[in-house]
Formats: C-alpha cells, sequence, structure tokens
C-alpha cells in the first residue's frame, strides 16, 4: 500500500472513522478471489445475494462480477453457488 | 462558605444530590450495593420533577453503561453509578466509553469484588478498571464525594481531555455515613458546569461536532485494525497528560466559587517528615488523626493523599514526597501473582529513575471492608520507622490487619 496514513495527532478524536466504508477499500484482505466460469453460471444471483460484504453485483447481461475493493475472499459464494461454477483461487 | 448550605449527607446522597445539580441528561443504571442510594435519590428528584432527566431503568450494569455510551454519543451528559461487580459486569463498556472519548460521569462506591460474595468496601473494582481509559478521583469524605461530583463533568469534558470520570467513594465507610457538607447554590453549579462542550472532528461528510447528528452523520467507533487502532490509543494515552494540565484549571475555577481546593495530591505534615504514608480514599482520614497524635509524641511522621490516580499524578509525588527517606504505601485491593499491590507498583515506578527516593513499603490493607484502626495505622509507622533505622526493607509487601 502506498497510501500514506495519518499520524495520531492529525486523525479525528473519538475513534471517529478517518473516511467512509466506501473509501475503506478491504480488497487486499484476501487470500483468495472468486474465479467464476461464466459458462456454467446458470445466472441465478444467489452469490450476489450471499456476499456479506456486497461485492458481487450482476451486470447488465445478468453475469455476476466481483469488485476486487471490497472482497475479502471469504468463499461464502463459491460455497453457495448451486452449479458449483465459482472456485477460490489463490491471489498472486 | 457564604451562600452555601451544609447539608447531612452521606457520600451516595451527596453524589446525588451533585448530580441533581448538574441536571445531566440521562440517567442509566441499576441498584447494587453500596450505590443503591444514590440511584434511588436520583429516581426520586425524577419523580418529584426536580431534574428534567429521562432516567433509564435498565437491566444490568452492562446496559446501564451502552446506554449512557448510546446517550453521551448522541451529545447527551449521561450519568451512572455502580460497584464490584456491577462495574466487572461493564468490562467491556468502560473501554468502549473511553476508546470513544465520551465524557460520562460514574460514582462507584467501593465494593469488594466476588467471591467469596462480600459487600463492604475495598478497591478491587476500580483499581480493576485502572487500565480502562477513565479518569480516577478518589474521596475521602462526603465532601469530597460532593466536590468531585461537580468537577468531573469539567474535567472530563474539557475539551483537551473528552475521557469518562470515575468518582470513587469508599463503600458504607462513606457511602452510608452520615456528614456535614456544605452545597452550592444551584445557579453557582449551572454557571460552573454550563453546557457540555463538544470537540470538532474532520468526519467523512466534513467538519462537525463530536457527536451523532443526522445532518451531519458520523461513524463513531467502527472496525479501526492494523491500521489505525493503535493511532486512536495513543490519542488516548495523550488525553490523559492533557488531563495533568487541564485538572488543576478546573480545580482552580471550583476552589474560587466553593472555597474548597483540591489537588492531585493533599500532603499533610510533610516539611521534615522522615515517614510518611501514601494512600486513597477514607482511610487518609484516620491516617491524618495518627499523624497528628504521632507529632505529638515526637515522631516525624506524615502522609499524602492521592486524590487523583488517574491520570498518575508522577512528577507531582516526585515533588510532595520529596526526600522523605521511608513511605508506606496503602494499597486497599490485592494484585493476585504481581509484585505489590497496584499503588505500591505506581510508585515504585514512579520513584525508580530517580537520583534520590524513598525506601517504599506495601501495605495491602482493608480487603473485603475489614477495618482499619487507628491502632492499625500505628502499627505501620512503627514498622516504617524500623525501616528508617535498618536503613534497609525486609519484607516488600506486608498484609495488615490479617490474621496469620
Amino acid at each position: 500500500m502506498s497510501e500514506r496514513f495519518p499520524g495520531w495527532r492529525e486523525l479525528p478524536k473519538g475513534a471517529v472513522s478517518p473516511k467512509s466504508s466506501i473509501e475503506y477499500k478491504t480488497g487486499d484482505w484476501g487470500v483468495e478471489k472468486p474465479g467464476i466460469d461464466l459458462g456454467r453460471c446458470t445466472q441465478c444471483t444467489l452469490c450476489h445475494f450471499f456476499c456479506p460484504e456486497g461485492a458481487i453485483t450482476i451486470s447488465e447481461d445478468g453475469h455476476p462480477e466481483v469488485g476486487m475493493d471490497y472482497c475479502k475472499g471469504c468463499g461464502v459464494c463459491a460455497e453457495e453457488c448451486p452449479v458449483k461454477c465459482i472456485e477460490m483461487v489463490r491471489k498472486r | 462558605m457564604k451562600n452555601q448550605i451544609l447539608m447531612g449527607l452521606n457520600g451516595d446522597e451527596a453524589v446525588a444530590y451533585a448530580t441533581k445539580q448538574v441536571n445531566p441528561d440521562v440517567v442509566a443504571a441499576y441498584p447494587i450495593t453500596p450505590q443503591t442510594i444514590i440511584v434511588e435519590r436520583f429516581s426520586e428528584y425524577v419523580a418529584d420533577g426536580e431534574v428534567d432527566t429521562e432516567f433509564v431503568a435498565v437491566e444490568s450494569e452492562h446496559s446501564a453503561l451502552s446506554s449512557c455510551i448510546g446517550a453521551a454519543a448522541a451529545g447527551a451528559r449521561a450519568f451512572t453509578a455502580t460497584a464490584a461487580n456491577g462495574l466487572a459486569l461493564m468490562w467491556e463498556m468502560t473501554y468502549i466509553a473511553s476508546g470513544m472519548r465520551l465524557p460520562i460521569v460514574m460514582a462507584i462506591a467501593n465494593r469488594a469484588l466476588s467471591g467469596p460474595i462480600n459487600i463492604p468496601t475495598d478497591h478491587s473494582d476500580s483499581m480493576g478498571a485502572r487500565d480502562s481509559g477513565w479518569i480516577q478521583i478518589y474521596c475521602e469524605n462526603s465532601q469530597e464525594v460532593y466536590d468531585a461530583s461537580l468537577a468531573a463533568w469539567r474535567i472530563g469534558e474539557h475539551l483537551d481531555v473528552q475521557l469518562p470520570v470515575m468518582v470513587c467513594l469508599d463503600g458504607f465507610t462513606l457511602s452510608h455515613t452520615m456528614e456535614n457538607v456544605y452545597t452550592l447554590p444551584d445557579e453557582k453549579v449551572r454557571d460552573f458546569v454550563s453546557e457540555r462542550k463538544f470537540i470538532k472532528v474532520e468526519g467523512h461528510m466534513g467538519e462537525t461536532e463530536l457527536r451523532l447528528n443526522p445532518e451531519c452523520p458520523l461513524t463513531m467507533g467502527p472496525l479501526d485494525l492494523q491500521d489505525y487502532y493503535f493511532e486512536h490509543k495513543l490519542q488516548q494515552i495523550d488525553a490523559m497528560k492533557q488531563a495533568l494540565k487541564a485538572i488543576p484549571e478546573i480545580d482552580a475555577e471550583y476552589a474560587k466559587i466553593s472555597g474548597r481546593s483540591y489537588d492531585f495530591l493533599h500532603p499533610y505534615r510533610m516539611e521534615d517528615t522522615e515517614v510518611a504514608i501514601l494512600g486513597l480514599g477514607s482511610t487518609m482520614g484516620t491516617v491524618r488523626y495518627v499523624v497528628d497524635q504521632l507529632r505529638e509524641e515526637g515522631v516525624k511522621a506524615g502522609l499524602v493523599k492521592m486524590r487523583v490516580f488517574r491520570p498518575f499524578p508522577v512528577e507531582e509525588l516526585i515533588k510532595t514526597v520529596g526526600n522523605v527517606p521511608v513511605l508506606g504505601v496503602l494499597d486497599k485491593a490485592a494484585s493476585f501473582g504481581a509484585p505489590g499491590g497496584p499503588l505500591y507498583e505506581e510508585v515504585k515506578t514512579t520513584f525508580y529513575d530517580q537520583p534520590e527516593k524513598p525506601m517504599v513499603v506495601d501495605y495491602i490493607y482493608g480487603l473485603g471492608g475489614r477495618d482499619t484502626s487507628p491502632q492499625m495505622i500505628r502499627g505501620i509507622y512503627e514498622n516504617l520507622m524500623g525501616v528508617l533505622e535498618r536503613g534497609s526493607v525486609s519484607d516488600r509487601v506486608c498484609f495488615v490487619g490479617v490474621r496469620q
């Protein structure tokens, strides 16, 4: 991470979040990421609803898309996918 | 004492009366001996319409402090009171209150922690909470309880401090013992405590007061991991340092309206002292009585009463103890497996780097409300005189008033 983090004197007091959760990117927490085989995807959208981070959105053509700014690689989507077209792959 | 009304109040009533005069927005509390009278009296004030306070009758101490945290976060002045196991049940919330920098005031009617179950006084409850980020004031008598219950708001709400404050009074010895208390007129208290002040913070929607406000929303106390938590803790450490500057300011202001001066430490007959005792709370009244007796007998005895334990007044302690050769520390709490009681450890830490330092002995006493008589205190001074004669400490930690 090249982002400069503020020191304790600059930070707002009161444990106030220094930025909103939209700006607080958590995508770098993950060890794995979902790899979706779109050929086998039935567009059921269950992965979108199960994702605890709201990181999976559905594109206009009906396919799931993973927002890697927020995906923590938990694997819930892969577990819930009824046709098992999501496989968690190790990030490089 | 012009314009002051002399009242007969026990320690709990002194807290309740002072809090009535402050008229906080929210009081949320659960009864526990020996704190119960505080909440009983206060709920009477609410029922009689003498305060504008929203009284929340919660189902536990955890909820009591949680309610205060929510109220204080919304900008309210919030008060609660507890003791012993009630404070233990509040545990996680004590850290959240200080971490979120909410200047809640809480009276602690000090009581021994179970088990075995015990209701009389010792300091095991508040001493256990000494690292929770709260300012701690220990009171010797009901007058000090009344005064601290007013000053606590101003100290905690000081813009450089913004921390919660515990006002500690010994259970029964103070909480249930009626004494003469000089009270200020309501309008003087109102002028002194005034309105709660807020610091400005930079929220994600711009600068705003540190309070929950739908017009300018803030997220308070959210997930704070390896990237920010440490910085926030350093802010709390700094706030305690700032409190060392703020407390004398508030005390001076309070002295002007009340005629009663307070400090971190209150020395007594410490001019040419050879043997001194340092301690907290109501016992120090007994120690003063013994010091007077010993002085009449020609013993160069003195005492230092510590009023503020958090923040710990390191520099003031060094100055006040001066070059006294032997110092006894009274600990009304045990720290199991530790080198000594909590006060003793901090006193020794304070003096470790000093080129000239007293020989220090810890006296753990009064656990579970074991009576502490003048005779016992005299015994401690005799023990300290033995240390002075020998020039060395044989037993670092002694237990006073316990059967062998």
